[in-house]
């Protein structure tokens, strides 16, 4: 069994480095990087099999792409939680001459980052192409991927999907963060996608919802359910059901904060409302 | 003047397949992708020989070079390949997130490049391609001018780490490159010797500028030919040493003039030794059907049209 108190603790840490982070540049999106900030977590600590070192090729051992790039804040937090590199250069977050650019990238060599992204749509086909050359290179890792609800409106994903079971490739756990909400609004509003989960169904993928997405114990047996069901003949995708800013009671139920930092006042709220655990950075 | 030989002709992408199934026999990290073009990539025998390591992903660009992006992680070198319309406008920023500015190792293998593949018609037909892969950074761009050449180029580009942008076409061409040449990507090859002017020229149009430049030669005018295969990096120490000799320049490519090979020498000219250039390329213009000898005529790309334009060029002096 995972150690939940030490899981919860870091959750909370995640919580203040993004932010701290986002409010510091007075920029960022802070309200996917919080929805999926159990995700990471878990993902990180609990179920991905990782090597001591990072390297671009990442063989013998899994790999996480980013899709939806614009949710960097939780990413680094948690990559720098893990050791790929200095807590305290979380502090450089957008500015000038940082590796912590504000969307993800490989340009500046920031370990734990294999592609960019930001630019949306783009992140199924890569992580497809990785879990291809785990194929063809024997290696009998699990590629992992996270896309936005929103981002699903972009054509390639549908190019990927489609891709994705033809070629069988069942290596790769997808997971969609369903918030249910984008920039301009509620994905309903602005685009109703009908039913994702029929979608990725009739495009040939094993589906599994986790209907308590921003709850460790249900993200981690998720996880781990889905890993049970790689290796048979089809590409695995997990619906996580998320609360866009969860753990800011402010910024939950509203599409206000996907990509608008605190203020001063706003910041100290949150902060409160997550007391540091394992140290600021 | 040196004089070359016409030994048959041939498709440059047959110049490219024949380089990738040599690739498929001599490095295991080479895989091909592509997008329900084999035939017209000339891709069968790869496959035949390499089935594990070629990727069929149907009408679906865009995942191809997200495909391929990810596939460099773990080592591969992917090769993509489907025409140069769908190999570039198309999927301009796949290419410029998940491989040029995320500095992935693949080859862009692009085929039926500029107006010769007539008779499709401007859909098809794209003038715009080396424009929008000079623009990105990092972006090696290569337009070899014959079989030998493309073969060659294949060979090169997958020992070269870095994205690569490989520009080849579909009409039977003259194939007049030495079979066992070596390719080496950014330095420009000097055909002939000349004194009055500079022809650099690249892809289809060095055949062109040779046949030019023997005919100028029984007008008394001292060509000197210069292939540029690569765009970019150019080769600007070659294009100098030329011009200091001759004064004056014709740049030729089947592309437009706005965003190709020409305005990349005009940069170097008017940098270091600002001298009359002349554009033998299409001007900012969409191509049409037709067959490519009748195109290369209406839209000024065949032999006449650079001797005209050293005519017009020597008169600048």
């Amino acid at each position: 069994m995972p150690d939940t108190q030490q899981l919860n603790d870091l959750v909370i840490q995640v919580r203040r480095d993004i932010l701290r982070m986002v409010h510091k540049v007075n920029s960022g999106h802070p309200g996917g990087s919080l929805g999926c900030t159990e995700f990471f977590v878990a993902l990180y600590n609990e179920i991905m099999e990782l090597n001591e070192e990072f390297d671009m090729d990442g063989i013998g051992e899994d790999l996480f792409f980013l899709s939806n790039g614009h949710i960097s804040p939780v990413y680094y937090s948690v990559l720098a939680r893990k050791g790929y590199f200095p807590v305290e250069e979380l502090n450089t977050f957008r500015l000038i001459n940082s590796r912590l650019q504000g969307h993800p990238t490989t340009h500046e060599g920031l370990p734990g980052v294999r592609i960019a992204s930001g630019s949306l749509g783009q992140g199924m086909s890569v992580a497809l192409g990785a879990a291809e050359a785990k194929k063809l290179n024997n290696d009998n890792h699990i590629v992992y991927s996270l896309h936005g609800d929103g981002e699903l409106q972009e054509g390639q994903n549908w190019e990927a999907i489609m891709y994705a079971s033809a070629k069988k490739v069942d290596n790769i756990i997808a997971t969609v963060d369903l918030n249910g909400k984008q920039i301009d609004g509620a994905t309903d509003d602005v685009l109703p996608m009908g039913s994702v989960k029929a979608k990725f169904e009739a495009f040939g993928w094993d589906v599994l919802e986790v209907e308590q997405g921003n709850d460790l114990e249900a993200i981690i047996a998720g996880l781990k359910e889905a890993k049970t069901r790689t290796g048979k003949g089809k590409p695995v995708c997990i619906l996580l059901h998320t609360e866009m800013g969860n753990g800011v009671d402010f910024m939950m139920h509203t599409h206000a904060w996907h990509g608008k930092a605190p203020n001063d006042e706003q910041l100290a709220i949150a902060l409160e409302q997550n007391p540091e655990t394992l140290g600021d950075y | 003047m040196k004089k070359y030989i016409d030994t048959g002709k041939k498709d440059t992408r047959s110049g490219f397949g024949a380089g990738l199934t040599e690739l498929g026999r001599t490095n295991p990290n080479v895989v091909a992708l592509c997008a329900d073009l084999v035939g017209s990539l000339k891709m069968d025998d790869f496959i035949k020989e390499n089935p594990e390591r070629f990727f069929q992903v149907g009408i679906a660009e865009a995942n191809m070079m997200g495909l391929a992006a990810g596939m460099t992680i773990g080592g591969k070198i992917p090769f993509t390949g489907t025409f140069a319309n769908f190999s570039t406008g198309r999927v301009y920023d796949q290419i410029r997130q998940s491989i040029a500015y995320s500095g992935k190792n693949v080859k862009i293998c692009a085929s039926h490049a500029g107006i010769t593949l007539g008779e499709d018609g401007a859909t098809h037909q794209i003038l715009e391609d080396i424009g929008l892969m000079k623009m990105l950074p990092g972006m090696t761009v290569i337009n070899p001018c014959d079989f030998n050449q493309t073969k060659a180029a294949t060979l090169a580009i997958a020992e070269h780490e870095g994205p690569v942008y490989l520009r080849f076409g579909r009409p039977a061409v003259a194939n007049f490159t030495p079979e066992d040449q070596k390719f080496e990507i950014g330095k420009a090859l000097q055909l002939t010797e000349g004194t009055d002017v500079t022809i650099i020229a690249t892809g289809h149009l060095v055949w062109e500028a040779l046949l030019a430049a023997e005919a100028l030669e029984a007008k008394g005018i001292s060509a000197e030919v210069i292939n540029i295969h690569t765009i970019k990096p150019l080769d600007d120490a070659a294009i100098l040493a030329s011009v200091a000799k001759t004064g004056c320049v014709v740049t030729c490519e089947e592309h437009n003039f706005l965003g190709g090979l020409g305005e990349s020498v005009s940069r170097v000219l008017v940098k270091n030794n600002p001298v009359p250039q002349e554009f033998v390329a299409t001007n900012d213009t969409f191509g049409e059907s037709g067959t490519p000898a009748q195109l290369m005529e209406k839209y000024g790309l065949n032999n006449k049209a650079i001797e005209e334009a050293v005519v017009k060029v020597l008169k600048r002096k």
